[in-house]
């Protein structure tokens, strides 16, 4: 009833509204014009949809209620069309979202009922459990009488991300403008778990203290990269360093007796690490520790490629557990004793993170060590052994310093060690997606073994637009073969590969996987049989790769 | 039997003795339209439509030209010809041969929906139909072209509104002229970058009556360039040459803009797609019209077009590789690059 009342009172369809914000957000290239946008969305739509919308862009969007392959089906039906051209279509423009609303026929100016945004999403929760012949009608019947923009966004509501540069700290600052509280405030109140089904807008953006989800996460403070020599940073001994972990960034929470692990991503990853359990009985409640997930045997860090054979599973099996075992490596403490400690100094929080942390002695939670050094050139040489202690370089952070909120400059840097890189040459190119869907720019690479070529590594990186647009020139003419997307391409262009890691691998063909593959650079001055063979890769391996 | 071959040189007719487009220098030449990668330099003998005529000139400077009217027939080496309008850019041409009861037709780059400058493009029954493919896939469906010109004044009221200059990119020959006729009420003088101007003031003068456009140079004041409209042709919204506007928005205008992930790859602030080829079913229906039994397909998306028409059964169909377009309208095509220095 309470819809139908809201419905009557709507002056404007609440997917038009949304499809024109979606629009507005993606036609600026200007912070402050996105800025603006959502403002004034936020200001203008009913209090419904907002809290859609803040869901929406903070990844909480109802469960998929038709995969990618059906949706394409029926576009194909729809409008006559084979498949394969589907594909081709979808090649092009590299959004299914938006290839679907392009083949389909529009239609606008077509009186129809108007819903609010939160129908169309509550909709998908309750078709989620009805047979696939009720979702497709449901389907179908939205996609008639719409325009472009209107079936793009309907399509996007269902398969995924809208990747139109909304951060969260765009969208926190945009909810200071039409509410009484603090960014900060704010980014805490839409973190952690909350269903937008049953949150109302007045509740999530009270002014009232925080409401009773202990399971609520901090945001986290993040460090920029430090650029410059760190003397620019002044006085030695004002700075704590910290090795800068290579494992997934996390807050354990232990609350009201119950625990809860999220990941930076602000996504509740409690379930996939038995191992932290025990933390429950360890722990005292009123404690959140931010620190870094991350494999290790006894104490000692494992590479990165240890927990990726375990993330995105959903059992964790026996196996893993013996293989992958994760630790916990704390090196700060948000909330103590039930108390918000973040704008005490890190060397207080330090000192509590000690005393709590320590007499536990368990090795599923350690402390990540503080490196003692007296000057910067200590420092520096302390930083070359970063590889040995499998860390990526080291952390800074002034001693003084509070815990902010999101990604700030000034008191937090990572110091990271330079990457390994390889020189190798182009063998294949396929057509990147979004905003890269028209040039080639998805780039394999190959090394030399003996007189063959064996492919190590894809990257999609490191070029500026302008050499992209040479490389895709270049594969346009000089391509041997067409399988798909893919071109293979003359072996010609030398790129040298930067990574932070190497490991064994059975899947791929030259026996390693690369971590965090980018190109660094665009080595004209090489030729192709100038380039590093497999020898040294395997070499590579054998220094690195344990 | 074979009227057109395809050789390393172009599209040649062996029986009348002469090329249609070719990219290579050769003895007689056809032409098509104006885009340089149609009509290139080097040719010992031009044939074009009269409206074509100037813009070779300014592109090509003097050489043989002989030009002809649409459906006006002429007959080379017992070869007959003529040139037909193709709805392109202004004298852009369909070229139909005939010869012993067998016709063919080359396209050049088409249009379907007349934009009041080109001419009604108008299909012709031919055995063999050779077409371009630009825009081959059925992403591309182009609006009503008065409701894209609504939303480009629109964008420039708005832009007027938030104090900014609004730079239109356009193809100096014929996007440019197409939209100049449609918001030459937006603003009391439109300005233009050299090569647009010099293509517009070249079509004036060969008696055409579109509206004329002030050429910025580097003498003209920053406050008469405030909250105008300026055309520029691809290239200019990434040189520094821009700047002398700021504020400004950048807008552009072209069938690649149909694809969201163009507009953000180009950093520009509107994209309207806007385009002078046919949309993909203005290509089948022009396909389906000539009732031609065998079509060529050339530049663009042609082995996914040459496959559909052939599965389709709509027509015996095969992809020819030519050096026209590659996938992309406007880097490929005339602008030669901007010197900005030079202006």
């Amino acid at each position: 009833m309470d819809n139908e009342v809201q419905n009557m009172a709507m002056t404007e369809d609440g997917l038009s509204m949304f499809a024109e914000l979606v629009i507005a957000l993606n036609s600026s290239t200007k912070t402050n014009d996105k800025l603006q946008s959502l403002a004034d969305y936020f200001a203008s739509a009913p209090d419904k949809d907002k809290v859609w919308v803040i869901a929406i862009f903070s990844g909480r969007r109802p469960k998929r209620i038709v995969n990618s392959t059906l949706l394409s089906e029926w576009c194909c039906e729809q409008r006559g069309l084979p498949f394969w051209l589907f594909a081709e279509s979808y090649h092009t423009v590299g959004d299914l979202a938006e290839t679907i609303s392009l083949i389909l026929p529009e239609r606008k100016h077509i009186q129809k009922e108007k819903r609010d945004l939160a129908w169309y999403l509550e909709s998908f929760i309750r078709f989620e459990k009805e047979d696939e012949p009720i979702r497709k009608q449901f389907i179908l019947d939205n996609w008639q009488n719409r325009s472009q923009t209107e079936l793009f966004v309907f399509n996007k509501l269902i398969t995924g991300n809208f990747r139109i540069g909304v951060s969260q700290k765009m969208m926190v600052n945009a909810l200071t403008k039409v509410s009484n509280l603090t960014a900060a405030q704010i980014a805490h109140r839409i973190s952690g778990n909350w269903d937008p089904v049953t949150t109302d807008y007045t509740e999530l953006l009270s002014e009232e203290t925080i409401s009773s989800d202990i399971s609520k996460p901090y945001p986290f403070y993040l460090a920029y990269a430090l650029e410059d020599e760190p003397s620019t940073l002044g006085e030695p001994n004002e700075w704590q360093a910290e090795w800068k972990w290579d494992g997934i960034r996390g807050q354990i929470i232990k609350r009201d007796g119950e625990l809860f692990v999220w990941s930076r991503g602000e996504e509740l990853m409690t379930d996939k690490f038995p191992e932290y359990n025990i933390l429950r009985e360890l722990l005292p409640d009123g404690v959140v520790l931010d620190g870094e997930i991350i494999p290790a045997k006894n104490g000692q860090p494992l590479p990165f490629a240890v927990l990726q054979t375990r993330i995105g599973r959903k059992n964790i099996a026996k196996k893993q557990l013996l293989e992958a075992p994760i630790a916990f490596f704390a090196y700060d403490l948000l909330e103590y004793k039930g108390e918000d400690c973040r704008e005490k100094q890190i060397s207080e929080r330090r000192k509590l993170l000690e005393e709590l942390v320590s007499p536990l002695n368990n090795s599923v939670i350690q402390l990540s060590q503080v490196i003692s050094f007296t000057n910067w050139e200590e420092l520096a040489e302390l930083r070359k052994g970063s590889r040995n202690m499998k860390s990526e370089g080291i952390m800074l952070k002034r001693k003084n310093s509070i815990y902010q909120t999101g990604r700030k400059r000034g008191d937090w840097w990572k110091w990271k060690i330079d990457p390994l890189t390889i020189d190798c040459v182009m063998v294949y190119a396929q057509k990147g997606s979004g905003r890269r869907s028209s040039l080639y720019t998805d780039y394999t690479f190959a090394v030399k073994d003996g007189d063959k070529l064996v492919t190590f590594t894809k990257a999609y990186s490191g070029l500026t637009d302008k050499e992209f647009a040479q490389v895709d020139a270049f594969v346009k003419r000089n391509s041997i073969e067409k399988f798909g997307p893919v071109r293979t391409v003359k072996p010609e262009l030398v790129f040298e590969i930067a990574f932070e890691g190497i490991a064994a691998s059975s899947r791929h063909k030259s026996g390693v996987a690369l971590r965090f593959p980018r190109i660094s650079r665009w080595r004209k001055d090489k030729k192709a049989d100038e380039i590093n063979t497999l020898e040294d890769l395997k070499a590579m391996l054998k220094m690195y790769g344990k | 039997m074979n009227l057109i071959s395809f050789t390393d040189k172009g599209l040649c007719c062996k029986q009348g003795g002469f090329y249609i487009d070719p990219w290579k220098p050769v003895d007689k030449a056809l032409i098509t339209h104006g885009h340089s990668d149609h009509a290139t330099f080097g040719h010992k003998y031009y044939l074009c439509h009269k409206y074509t005529k100037p813009i070779l000139q300014l592109r090509l400077g003097d050489n043989n030209y002989q030009t002809i009217e649409w459906n006006e027939e002429i007959i080379m080496n017992g070869v007959k010809v003529s040139f037909h309008p193709a709805g392109h850019i202004i004298g852009s041409s369909q070229i139909r041969l005939e010869y012993q009861g067998e016709v063919w037709v080359v396209s050049g780059d088409y249009k379907t929906e007349d934009d009041g400058l080109s001419g009604a493009f108008e299909p012709i029954k031919c055995n063999t139909f050779i077409t371009e493919s630009t825009f081959g896939l059925p992403i591309y469906n182009w609006k009503p072209q008065q409701e894209i010109y609504d939303n480009i004044i629109n964008w420039i009221v708005k832009n007027k509104e938030n104090g900014k200059t609004s730079v239109l990119i356009a193809y100096s020959l014929g996007k440019a002229q197409r939209v100049l006729q449609h918001i030459k009420e937006t603003a009391e003088t439109i300005y233009a970058h050299g090569a647009t101007f010099n293509m517009q003031q070249t079509l004036i003068n060969a008696g055409w009556d579109i509206p004329s456009i002030v050429r910025v140079t580097p003498e003209t004041p920053k406050e008469a360039l405030k909250e105008t409209v300026v055309i520029a042709p691809s290239g200019a919204e990434a040189s520094p040459w821009i700047k002398k506007f700021y504020p400004y928005s950048i807008g552009v205008c072209s069938g690649w803009m149909q694809v969201r992930g163009n507009v953000r790859r180009k950093n520009i602030d509107a994209g309207f797609a806007l385009s002078d080829h046919a949309d993909w079913n203005g290509l089948i229906d022009t396909i389906k019209a000539t009732e031609a039994e065998r079509v060529f397909v050339t530049h663009g998306f042609q082995s996914v077009f040459a496959r559909y028409l052939n599965e389709e059964k709509i027509a015996i169909a095969a992809e020819v590789k030519t050096a026209y377009g590659d996938e992309d309208e406007e880097v490929s095509s005339t602008e030669p690059p901007i010197d900005i220095m030079a202006e």
